[in-house]
């Protein structure tokens, strides 16, 4: 599967139109989904959102491999920083707030998206800098509890001062505008009307394509190989001169980066964000994508993100009418459904493609394989 | 008088109940090739780690090229100027042997994780003369026809050559490697040292801890002989071959040896 890739290589032709083509069809497809109802171009969004999440995630455990499952927390901070940047909670809940900003509180993209990764980096750091030393299991454990602290903070820092409003969450934020252009109404360009979610899943496309061209960047770098060194011997890449702690620490920082940016488009999208959307399953399904999609591999985690992101969508649009269709009543409700398929696919892809459905293809020639054994004779 | 690079004193290492150093210290001048040897348990890879960060020693000063060095961590002590090998190989056995090479690089290379977003000029540059750099090295040691095999499925002695290859692109003062002729056979022993004296003779110098005293007769300038963790000799090969500690230490019953040899 991943062999059409090379092909291009000496056609700059085929690649172009390609590449054209899949241009084409991402800028369609909000309006062929768009058919269904606005709520599958909704779940497309999410879906750009969780290529985000994936991606930065991969940084972490596929690049540096540092199993990480408390990810979800810079998603949080991102959130947060938006829902508190962007929405009347803060004004309505401190008088000296309200006196600075009489306007309330509203904040440009341009501004929202470098503090959202700068915010998330400086907690990427946070949790990177206690937990240098720990490897694995270990490390996994740690990185689950600074997870789960974060969404107990949320959740508690509504007393004694009212930073959050707790489990009730923060409510009226803002959406995104681009210079007076809000994304919350239906635009109309050329004659074409352009709903909300198709607005929102543009933008989100547009993240999402800068995620990739950043993540495939940093692999192909200095610190790319420094990352994959440490993944393989740790004590090696020290002996040659790699300063494992810095590149670890930029391993989270850089991962949590674009956690940051996608929670603060979430909560932009949302418009209500609370600490039930950042649970230790949320963690898990965003690793279950890369691990799914082919750890390390880039276009094996996208296609993770995209598969699991939409997969629950597809369940909750068919199930229920199908049973309603071929029974009469419901027997099973789809989020159940959703979990046992959940488990049976992991089986699956442990029993049949343990490395994931689009892994990374092999990493140089390695004459004892099958398919390399004809370019290691030609060598 | 030529320049001193390496220059070690007073070292103490205990480990528990084991004094596993005692009061051990050598120099090494430029373009030399030393030579540490001793029987098994004598400290010599105790040693060989203390000089390069593994272990925090007790005691000791440490002078890398005039310079004082403090060899508390891994990568510092790379950093100004000492390149390892290890004694069961240790390389990025997933990566390609090039990019293994590439990673040596690392350390004598500045390219920041912003540089590399938005690919600039200089990064790319940079890049591109590592590559560079790597593929020469790999040529030097005599592994360049497998630049884009994976590091693992490397023939035994074509491994430790790519580790030489890799220590090398750090543009170490001092190449430290460790047992580099352990599990070798003869023919690969042969190539071994020639790669070495080649090595030696480009004026890099090179400190070797070696359990084949063969080789190390052939292939040392001078040499510092460990038994239970403290010098008992240390010269210019000839010397050390004469001299009754070595031989008790090697042969046992020393004295029984040097008898029989006066009679003779």
């Amino acid at each position: 599967m991943a062999n059409f890739l090379p092909r291009f290589r000496n056609s700059p032709a085929a690649a172009f139109a390609a590449t054209a083509v899949v241009a084409a069809v991402l800028i369609l497809l909000p309006f062929i989904f768009g058919q269904l109802g606005n709520a599958w171009v909704r779940a497309l969004a999410f879906a750009l959102l969780y290529v985000m999440l994936a991606l930065g995630l991969n940084i972490v455990v596929g690049f540096a491999g540092l199993l990480d499952l408390g990810y979800i927390a810079f998603y949080a901070v991102g959130a947060y920083m938006y829902a508190l940047l962007a929405s009347p909670h803060l004004t309505s809940n401190f008088a000296w707030i309200a006196q600075t900003f009489p306007d309330g509180l509203h904040n440009s993209i341009w501004f929202v998206i470098p503090l959202g990764a700068g915010l998330a980096a400086l907690f990427g750091v946070l949790l990177g800098a206690p937990v240098l030393k720990l490897r694995g299991d270990y490390l996994a454990i740690v990185t689950l509890g600074f997870g789960e602290i974060m969404r107990i903070l949320m959740n508690n820092l509504n007393a004694p001062v009212n930073v959050t409003n707790g489990p009730q969450g923060i409510t009226l934020i803002d959406p995104i505008s681009f210079g007076g252009v809000s994304l919350a109404k239906t635009q109309t360009v050329f004659g074409i009307e352009f709903p909300s979610v198709h607005l929102y899943y543009y933008l989100f496309l547009v993240l999402a394509i800068i995620t990739i061209v950043v993540c495939i960047r940093l692999q192909d770098s200095r610190l790319g190989r420094a990352w994959m060194a440490i993944r393989e011997d740790e004590l090696a890449a020290k002996a040659m001169g790699i300063n494992v702690r810095n590149v670890k620490l930029l391993a989270f920082a850089l991962g949590a980066t674009f956690g940051g940016v996608a929670g603060a488009m979430f909560s932009a999208f949302q418009g209500f964000v609370s600490p039930e959307s950042f649970t230790l399953n949320e963690s898990i399904i965003v690793l279950a994508m890369i691990v799914l999609g082919g750890l390390g591999h880039i276009p094996g985690v996208v296609l993770g993100a995209v598969l699991l992101s939409i997969f629950p969508e597809v369940l909750r649009h068919t199930v229920t009418p199908l049973q309603m269709m071929l029974f009469g009543k419901v027997i099973v409700e789809s989020e159940v459904l959703r979990m046992m398929l959940y488990g049976l696919a992991m089986v699956l892809i442990m029993l049949y493609r343990p490395k994931g459905l689009w892994p990374a293809p092999e990493h140089g020639i390695n004459p004892s394989s099958r398919t390399d054994a004809g370019k290691a004779q030609a060598a | 008088m030529a320049e001193t690079i390496l220059r070690v004193a007073g070292v103490n290492k205990r480990f528990g109940g084991l004094q596993a150093l005692a009061d051990v210290g050598l120099e090494i001048e430029r373009g030399q090739i030393y030579g540490l040897i001793g029987p098994n348990g004598a400290g010599k890879t105790t040693f060989f780690n203390v000089i390069t960060g593994l272990y925090a020693p007790d005691s000791g000063t440490f002078e890398l090229a005039g310079k004082p060095y403090s060899p508390t961590t891994v990568h510092k002590v790379a950093e100004a100027g000492i390149a390892r090998t290890f004694q069961n190989i240790r390389l990025f056995p997933d990566m390609t042997a090039l990019e293994n090479v590439m990673v040596g690089r690392h350390v004598r290379t500045k390219a920041t994780a912003l540089g590399a977003i938005l690919r600039t000029r200089a990064t790319l540059a940079e890049e591109r003369q590592i590559k560079q750099r790597a593929l020469e090295l790999l040529e030097y040691v005599g592994v360049r026809r497998y630049a884009d095999y994976q590091a693992r499925t490397l023939a035994y002695g074509d491994q430790r050559r790519l580790e030489i290859a890799r220590a090398l692109a750090t543009e170490p003062k001092l190449l430290a490697l460790d047992e580099p002729a352990a599990g070798m056979n003869a023919t690969e022993k042969m190539a071994l040292r020639g790669l070495l004296e080649h090595i030696g003779s480009d004026g890099i110098t090179i400190l070797l801890i070696e359990h084949d005293v063969k080789l190390v007769m052939g292939l040392c300038d001078r040499l510092t002989v460990l038994d239970y963790g403290k010098i008992i000799a240390a010269g210019t090969p000839g010397d050390v071959q004469r001299n009754p500690a070595v031989i008790a230490a090697y042969l046992g019953g020393g004295h029984h040896f040097a008898a029989k040899g006066e009679a003779a």
